[in-house]
């Protein structure tokens, strides 16, 4: 992506050159790509996302530890129909914001990381691959179980928390 | 309510609005959609130690913890007033299979009989709680995403990287659901 105005050349350079965002975007999907300083309280937006998503997870039983088991055993074709309309429309939605240039409600224009292959995207995804069959939840699940009054999955959230962590404390002796 | 929304929602229907996710983060925020580095913020938040890890400014990522608490929120508005039926329909021979186990109660989206607070004190609901929960968190991190930021994102930006993490996603999950419940459960 070559920047063309002063303003992109401005936000592509903070993007590539900031150390901090360097340190964060290592291997997080999740990072925050703007250098805008909002007040708090503009967050709140990404509840009201959250909610509709927590909506849907459980209106669908994505969050089901019966459906999991389903998919798993290739018993129906649910949540591969979920996952797998969801990425269509997110290519078409990725393509189009590429192709027209697309910017956010700020102006900003809209960047997308690239990442790179290591073993972990293997080795982390057998592991995680286990967990998902275990809890029958990945991450976005687990919040929404305990909203649906599933309280135990507190305790599968506290877990996945040691998980990350353990994984921060030994990540330089593990093959990345 | 409308009938067709207290009902359970088809593939079809959830699945593109799930995938409207990616546009609507980019586009409210330049947020790139994921889940689990959320865990990584609360590790930050709370106990970074001394690992570098962890050594970041979390509060530039607090957009990700209100969406997580937002998904929180969103699971519980479905449960207490978008849900009549909670019987799940699920197929016969899941369903036959389940049964072997002892595993009979089909009114919630969890099976009850393992997860409950006093199965903590079994070896089945240690299994399939703590430790599916710790290969959640550390599988995640280790392979830099889950299912939204790999699978739905990292697949949206045809990221190679992504592909072969949600095969592994895809091949653990196949191994363990086939070879090890069945055993677990028995435990």
């Amino acid at each position: 992506m070559t920047p063309n105005t002063v303003e992109e050349k401005k936000h592509h350079e903070f993007l590539t050159q900031n150390a901090d965002f360097e340190v964060r975007s290592l291997d997080a999907v999740c990072f925050n790509e703007s250098e805008l300083n909002h007040p708090w309280w503009y967050n709140f937006k990404y509840a009201i996302a959250g909610i509709l998503f927590g909506i849907i997870l459980v209106k669908a039983e994505v969050i089901s530890w019966f459906r999991i088991q389903e998919m798993f055993r290739l018993q129906s074709f649910h949540m591969f129909g979920v996952i797998g309309s969801a990425v269509i429309v997110g290519i078409i939605s990725v393509w189009i914001i590429k192709r027209f240039n697309i910017k956010t409600i700020y102006g900003e224009p809209i960047e997308f990381v690239t990442r790179k292959l290591n073993k972990g995207n293997i080795i982390g995804g057998l592991l995680f691959g286990f967990g998902w069959a275990l809890t029958g939840a990945c991450p976005g699940p687990i919040f929404a179980q305990i909203g649906t009054g599933a309280t135990v999955a507190i305790v599968t959230l506290l877990s996945a928390i040691a998980g990350t962590w353990t994984y921060g404390r030994l990540r330089d002796k593990l093959p990345h | 309510m409308p009938e067709w929304i207290m009902k359970p929602w088809p593939w079809y229907i959830a699945g593109p609005l799930i995938g409207l996710m990616v546009p609507v983060l980019l586009i409210i925020g330049n947020k790139s959609f994921g889940i689990s580095s959320s865990l990584r913020h609360i590790c930050a938040a709370c106990f970074p130690g001394r690992i570098s890890f962890f050594k970041y400014d979390w509060k530039k990522e607090t957009w990700n913890l209100f969406l997580v608490g937002g998904i929180l929120i969103g699971g519980s508005i479905a449960a207490q007033l978008l849900t009549t039926s909670p019987s799940i329909q699920l197929n016969p021979k899941l369903v036959k299979e389940l049964s072997s186990y002892g595993i009979t109660d089909y009114t919630q989206l969890i099976p009850t009989e393992i997860f409950n607070w006093p199965s903590l004190f079994s070896l089945k609901g240690l299994v399939l709680i703590v430790t599916g929960g710790f290969l959640v968190g550390f599988g995640t991190r280790y392979a830099g995403g889950c299912t939204s930021g790999h699978s739905i994102m990292g697949l949206s930006n045809l990221q190679l990287p992504s592909l072969i993490a949600t095969v592994c996603f895809m091949a653990g999950g196949f191994i363990v659901s086939n070879l090890l419940i069945p055993i677990i459960i028995n435990l």
